[in-house]
């Protein structure tokens, strides 16, 4: 993702795309954040749609302290030909349900609370399963996010933590 | 030497599985100059091609065949396609294992006798006495080199140990330990733990014992073992007069080949191996080799399990070190008036943070679920496992809407828990949360169990033939030269990690099919 960056430079991002929600900015065949910190080139979603799936993803499992760029790395795999359309059906499915709850799109709440209850009324659904399921092992096995969480990873290779404090808690 | 061996050679004893059934007994019988040909269906995969990595480590070497489920288990539901956590490769399952060894208590050889009738229960005693089993239990201490047994030193605790300790004691508990681990604690024949803390998923220093890189390579040393690896058996052969004469297998390249033998000895853990017995049903046995008691496959137990995670305001970093290293005992008595017969060990567990987000509440999402992984690195952990009942309604059967690779009924795996096994759950739970309120926990979470990774019982042992499949030396009573030789032989489950009982009971099992080929019986 960050090479597709240096492609588009932050200014043409920003003056090709228009908002999506507060998080994110959307044109044609791509979505990047506000920030354009982070930029997805897309083949087969509607930018909008992949900017709904990452507000989607997070508003699943939140965490205040994981950038976007790690939420839209954990869906980016659903940009292909084959699981699209049941991307496009699904958060069609929830744009549909924020506006019969009042809203112009799942986007444009502004409260998570809101999407929260949108994302509890459809949670057996298996468009909300298949996405929730992903997120699993898409957004917990990045590597790049277990340092976030103070996972240490892999430790043979530093000799294991016989030397490296595996009973250096002190305030038992 | 004398392996390889040929196909048509008939006086073979075949061995299907090399895990710690099957692992265990063909070296012993190579030890002994049987000559062995043993087929594994996994690959050979050793310390240094094991990977420091839970989901990869999993892909390389976990059983992901067709599998379905059915019952009203939680695994059933949030792991439909996966009911058992199982390796295909060399060695089975002991390259997963944590390495918890512990003999059976002297009551659970008889817990018919012992627990009285328990309604929906199908319980029945061993034919095997504690005294029989006890220099068994000596020899496989010693070939497992387990801590704390015949002069070994117990392993240093780990943080995740420190808590845990430090709540047992607070709470009363008497006898708390860092465990009888098959882990070295001092360097001999393996060297000593380093504490990388990946013993689920293949122990790279190999200090855990593992059948993979101890009793298989000892047995090929001998020229009198044969292990075929990516080896998958469909199928166990017979003659008219109902002995069996070889099996069917298909090769790496899917290619079949027919391995004659004079023994037929299956390992292949306790969902494939009355699988496998049900899939070579003939016009001779329609329900299956074996099976004229109808109980191939019934009285599946997976062990009462389940987890304890806790939340502390201070960091414990359970990752590091050992996964299961730590044990509180003094629930595993059998004392009814807590509302439940048998009982069961507490036992540390630590979880990557990639498996934590899988396990801790599977399905669970949104904030009640973030937080608690947002303080992943200040959790401690711990594992419950206890006796949980036979019933003749848990079941391995044939799924013939689903087939696997090789066109084969796929498992499906039924298991209801027990109310027995319910209340023994819920009062572990409330033990472990106790333990950890004891030691300043600001939230606990009583975990549900995970895909089983103690699989038992599905070829029960019985004195009579009418109530089980295997006598008390794992041959089959409707067939001389059918042994069964892995967890599925279990009658009861007892309270215990079940693989020092396995080890111990192929170790007895090499020695009685050497003397009958010996007295040339077989
Ligand atoms: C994560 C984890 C942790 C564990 N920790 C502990 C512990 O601390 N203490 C403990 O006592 N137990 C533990 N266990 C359980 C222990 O690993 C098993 O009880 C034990 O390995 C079972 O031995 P087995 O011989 O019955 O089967 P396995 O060891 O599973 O071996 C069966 C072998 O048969 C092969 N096979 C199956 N079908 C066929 C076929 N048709 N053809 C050819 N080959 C076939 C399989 O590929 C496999 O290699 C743990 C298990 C797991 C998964
Ligand atoms: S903690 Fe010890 S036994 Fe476990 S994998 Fe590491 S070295 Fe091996």
């Amino acid at each position: 993702m960050l090479e597709e960056r240096q492609k588009l430079t932050r200014r043409t991002l920003l003056s090709r795309g228009v908002a999506a929600g507060a998080a994110f900015i959307v044109g044609t065949g791509f979505v990047t954040g506000r920030d354009a910190a982070w930029a997805m080139e897309l083949e087969h979603l509607q930018p909008t749609t992949m900017a709904t799936l990452i507000q989607m993803a997070r508003d699943i499992y939140p965490h205040d302290h994981v950038a976007d760029a790690f939420y839209a790395a954990a869906v980016k795999g659903y940009d292909d030909a084959e699981r699209a359309p049941i991307i496009e059906t699904g958060i069609a499915g929830l744009d549909a349900a924020a506006q019969g709850a009042g809203f112009a799109s799942y986007l444009a709440t502004g409260w998570e609370r809101d999407r929260v209850d949108l994302l509890r009324a459809m949670e057996d659904s298996a468009f909300f399963q298949t996405v929730r399921g992903g997120l699993v092992t898409g957004l917990y096995n990045q590597k790049a996010v277990w340092p976030l969480f103070g996972y240490e990873g892999e430790s043979y290779s530093k000799g294991g933590y016989i030397d490296r404090g595996f009973d250096d808690i002190t305030w038992v | 030497m004398t392996a390889p061996f040929d196909l048509n050679d008939d006086q073979v004893v075949v061995i299907i599985g090399t895990g710690a059934g099957g692992g265990v007994l063909a070296n012993e019988l190579a030890q002994k100059g049987v000559h062995v040909v043993a087929l594994e269906a996994g690959g050979r995969h050793l310390p240094q091609d094991y990977i420091n990595d839970e989901w990869d480590s999993f892909g390389q070497l976990a059983w992901l065949d067709a599998r379905t489920t059915s019952g009203d288990w939680r695994v059933a539901k949030d792991f439909s396609g996966l009911p058992a956590w199982i390796v295909k490769a060399v060695g089975g399952t002991t390259t997963h294992w944590a390495g918890a060894s512990l003999r059976f208590q002297d009551h659970e050889w008889k817990a018919a006798t012992t627990y009285g009738p328990v309604q929906g229960a199908n319980l029945l005693d061993w034919p095997i006495d504690p005294a029989e089993m006890a220099p068994y239990y000596d020899k496989a201490e010693d070939k497992l080199g387990v801590t704390r047994t015949g002069g070994r030193d117990g392993l240093p605790g780990n943080n995740n140990y420190k808590v845990f300790e430090a709540g047992a004691k607070a709470l009363g508990y008497k006898q708390v330990h860092t465990g009888r681990m098959a882990i070295n604690s001092a360097d001999g024949d393996r060297v000593a733990c380093k504490q990388t803390g990946f013993c689920f998923q293949g122990c790279k220093w190999g200090a855990k014992w593992s059948s993979a890189y101890t009793d298989i390579p000892q047995g090929e040393a001998t020229g009198n073992l044969e292990v075929r690896d990516r080896a998958h058996v469909l199928k166990i052969e017979h003659d008219d007069s109902g002995r069996v004469t070889g099996v069917l297998y298909a090769d790496a390249d899917g290619n079949q080949h027919l391995q004659k033998a004079r023994v037929v000895c299956v390992a292949g853990n306790s969902i494939e191996s009355p699988r496998l017995l049900l899939n070579s049903a003939s016009n001779m046995f329609p329900d299956g080799l074996a099976n004229s008691s109808g109980q191939v496959g019934r009285n599946y137990m997976r062990h009462m399990t389940g987890s304890v995670y806790a939340m502390f305001d201070k960091p414990v970093k359970m990752w590091r070190g050992t996964t299961m290293a730590g044990i509180i005992q003094d629930e595993s008595r059998h004392d009814p008036s807590r509302g439940f017969v048998g009982g069961y060990e507490l036992e540390t567990l630590a979880l990557g943070l990639p498996f934590m987000a899988a396990f801790l509440d599977p399905g669970g999402w949104g904030r009640e679920f973030t937080t608690a992984l947002e303080g992943y690195e200040n959790m401690a952990g711990m594992w419950i496992v206890g006796e949980d009942m036979p019933q003749e309604t848990n079941r391995i059967t044939l799924n013939h809407d689903v087939k696997d690779q090789y066109g084969l009924p796929a498992p499906n795996v039924h298991f209801d828990d027990h109310p027995n096994d319910v209340a023994m759950r819920n009062h572990a739970y409330g033990q472990g949360m106790a333990v950890y309120e004891a030691v300043g926990a600001t939230r606990v979470f009583p975990t549900p169990p995970y895909p089983s990774t103690h699989n038992l019982g599905t070829n029960r042992m019985s004195e009579n033939p009418r109530d089980g499949v295997v006598n008390k030396w794992g041959q089959t009573h409707d067939i001389a030269n059918l042994f069964v030789s892995d967890g599925s032989q279990f009658t009861t489950g007892a309270a215990e990690n079940p693989t020092l009982t396995i080890v111990a009971l192929a170790i007895r099992q090499a020695d009685h099919i050497a003397a009958e080929l010996g007295r040339g019986t077989l």
